[in-house]
């Protein structure tokens, strides 16, 4: 019978694949990861990986954790969050992993929550949102500062240089706009009123006229929430209308490119970053310092410019061993509540100090407000 | 009724597995994710493989129902069952409306039409961040109980899932088995012809364009409550290539073709896995060599190869007794 045939073919192709499942058992370490490697988010993804597997071959090398090796397992996720929830099941029930570091992406990391939660996995993301960590979730930790810390940073410095009246220039992606909810929702706190509210698509390639109309407010400053090629097209073309406010870009620009597209027209910009951009010029009584330079030139010498994105990878992971040493333990539980009491962890993006309260653990002095300079970044005191 | 005879094999092999298995990453995990496809591709093949008529907008449709279901439970507090019915009404209204203009098309402007339908779907959940929560998804959503028996472990899921899947299959099988069905395929071979035979083209293409539709939107509302997560990428223009891939792989115009083929574009990725950098290349590579030696699918190529091998086999023996005989006569 033709129909008989066809189901039997299809039920030997399930055995097939089933066979192909095998179950490994050892008495490694497992951290698991998924991470966007490939797609538009690979600029986050590929320097974390690079970290993980630079630090877990330097760990192993040097004798492992309580004698025992780690074992990385990582899955390409290329941002896509149906992909990360898959790859997420497969670590939790098939690789069984004793704790997961990863998630990219917002988008991806959210949509791994409700599995981490209900399957009760320790797990430390590295993605941007603060809706990640509040409300606080038992098992979900995260390692990167949030947009309201960075909203707060600027706006801290602008009430010391006595400005109350800013004007929001912002994109379209899904980091502008969660930065754009933030600093209209802080601004207030800093006795700082918005006069204008200004986007631009993500392919817009001139911003005149929506900074012509930011000219005719009474704005003192102009703040800029984005990422990628904008806020270096808002840059030039501030300069180009010959506004002479003081201009603000968030740490989504917090690399050289951002440097490199704007030109002269960077010069006096400031934006709130991680330490790591500016390692050396940190004073030596700096906690920080030793952990940022070891970090930066390791990268450095194997796989070229050092990112920050790969520095939230580095401190994920030593949070996530570290808890394994305290606990003496792979039991989750125990993983959970070690890495909850991680206190004065000196990582890349500043000194963690977790609590039931609060799964970051970072304060606003974690970043550092940059000002750009002769075509580099300086700190402003 | 000898074209369910395969409908039961399917039934039992769905049954059996989780009992062998019952806590096999692949069967409750992997399979339900496959279960699931397979759910999309049978409504897919039923438009493309039956009417021949070209749909690049399925995972509109599989969107709508997600959104639905996860909006109402998450913002308006309903139960996830309304929910349910309220994308498939929600769909229903869309795929209805929008039939007759798209169906009027033919050949590259119906797939153009249809690409621009999924997109426009696609793009609406990213712009309407306020109810869809925008590019980073909506999470939260509640899980289907049904009278108590709360669906929360990946067996369950399991469970009712495939059963879905039954429905659809048995449904589809008979669908294509009844007038209404010669009537979908005397359409693929000429529409002029069909018309001539005294079919209502319009009301029967609208009629398994809208079905195609509501099963796609009842997966998607599965797919909410079984993920407890949306995001707008589950639903982009690529997954609705990933399902006309299915339908086209596993063979046109077959039931159990279009779940041949959900099974293994499920199943490849995650066994290749393994390859780590070269397990996009290597994928290419099949799906490449599958459809260069069994063009017309895998269902239909791998049927036809059986058959000609024991052919051959029938008449190597006939050939041997011939043979025999003969020298026993002399």
């Amino acid at each position: 019978m033709k129909i008989r045939k066809t189901v039997s073919m299809l039920a030997a192709g399930l055995l097939l694949s089933l066979a192909a499942a095998q179950t490994s058992a050892g008495d490694t370490i497992k951290v698991g990861t998924f991470l966007a490697v490939t797609g538009p988010a690979s600029f986050l993804g590929d320097p974390e990986l690079k970290t993980l597997q630079m630090y877990v071959e330097e760990v192993n090398a040097g004798g492992g954790v309580d004698g025992r090796q780690v074992e990385l397992i990582h899955y390409d996720t290329g941002g896509n969050a149906k992909e990360a929830v898959n790859f997420a099941k497969r670590l939790i029930q098939k690789d069984k992993v004793d704790v997961i570091v990863g998630g990219s992406t917002t988008g991806t990391t959210l949509a791994v929550m409700p599995l981490v939660e209900s399957s009760e996995m320790p797990f430390i993301s590295l993605a941007g949102a603060v809706s990640i960590i509040r409300p606080v979730k038992k098992w979900t930790f995260k390692t990167p500062h949030t947009d309201a810390m960075a909203a707060a940073k600027i706006f801290g410095d602008m009430q010391r240089r006595g400005i109350s009246k800013v004007a929001l220039i912002s994109g379209s992606g899904g980091f502008d706009k969660s930065g754009r909810a933030q600093s209209l929702e802080l601004a207030r706190q800093y006795g700082i009123t918005m006069v204008a509210d200004e986007s631009y698509g993500a392919k817009d390639t001139d911003m005149t006229a929506q900074l012509a109309k930011i000219r005719d407010t009474d704005a003192q400053a102009i703040l800029n929430f984005g990422f990628g090629t904008g806020p270096a097209i808002v840059t030039k073309n501030v300069r180009q209308l010959g506004i002479t406010l003081p201009l603000y870009q968030s740490h989504g620009v917090a690399s050289k490119k951002y440097i490199e597209l704007a030109g002269d027209a960077a010069e006096g910009v400031r934006l709130p970053a991680a330490a790591l951009l500016v390692a050396e010029q940190l004073p030596d009584s700096d906690p920080q310092k030793a952990v940022l330079l070891s970090y930066k030139n390791k990268f450095e010498a194997k796989y070229g410019d050092v990112s920050t994105f790969g520095g939230h990878a580095y401190d994920g992971l030593f949070m996530a061993l570290e808890a394994i040493d305290r606990a003496n333990s792979t039991d989750k539980a125990k993983v959970r509540d070690e890495i909850e009491r991680t206190t004065g962890f000196v990582g890349t993006g500043g000194i963690f100090n977790m609590s039931p309260t609060d799964h970051l653990g970072l304060g606003i002095n974690a970043f550092k407000m940059l000002e750009i300079k002769n075509g580099d970044w300086s700190i402003v005191q | 009724m000898s074209y369910l005879r395969g409908f039961y094999l399917l039934t039992i092999t769905a049954a059996v597995l989780p009992l062998i298995f019952p806590d096999n990453y692949y069967v409750t995990v992997v399979g339900v994710t496959a279960a699931l496809h397979a759910i999309l591709a049978v409504s897919l093949n039923l438009l493309m493989g039956y009417a021949g008529q070209i749909s690049l907008g399925h995972a509109g449709f599989f969107g709508i129902g997600a959104y639905a279901s996860a909006i109402l439970t998450t913002r308006y507090g309903w139960n996830p069952w309304p929910a349910i019915l309220a994308g498939l009404g929600l769909t229903a209204v869309v795929a209805f409306t929008l039939a007759r203009p798209i169906l009027r098309l033919k050949g590259h402007y119906l797939a153009m039409a249809t690409l621009g339908l999924g997109i426009i779907i696609n793009i609406v959940l990213v712009q309407a961040g306020k109810f869809t929560g925008g590019p980073d998804g909506l999470g939260g959503i509640p899980s289907l109980s049904l009278f108590g028996w709360s669906v929360d472990s990946d067996l369950r899921w399991y469970i009712v899932i495939v059963s879905v899947l039954l429905v659809v299959v048995w449904l589809a099988l008979n669908i294509i088995n009844s007038r209404s069905g010669r009537a979908l395929r005397a359409l693929h071979g000429s529409e002029v012809a069909a018309e001539m035979m005294g079919i209502n083209t319009t009301a029967t293409k609208t009629g398994v364009f809208v079905l195609a539709a509501l099963i796609a939107s009842l997966a998607g509302s599965l797919f909410a409550y079984q993920q407890a997560f949306v995001s707008p990428d589950s639903f982009s223009f690529f997954f609705s290539i990933e399902l006309v891939t299915m339908v086209v792989l596993g063979g046109m115009a077959s039931t159990y073709g279009a779940i041949i083929g959900a099974i293994i574009l499920t199943f490849l990725p995650e066994l290749l896995v393994v390859f780590e950098d070269y397990e996009v290349m290597i994928f290419g590579a099949i799906l490449m060599l599958m459809m260069i030696f069994l063009p017309q699918g895998l269902f239909v190529g791998l049927q036809h190869l059986l058959r000609r091998l024991t052919r051959d086999r029938r008449t190597a023996i006939d050939a041997a007794e011939a043979g025999e005989s003969g020298r026993g006569a002399a």
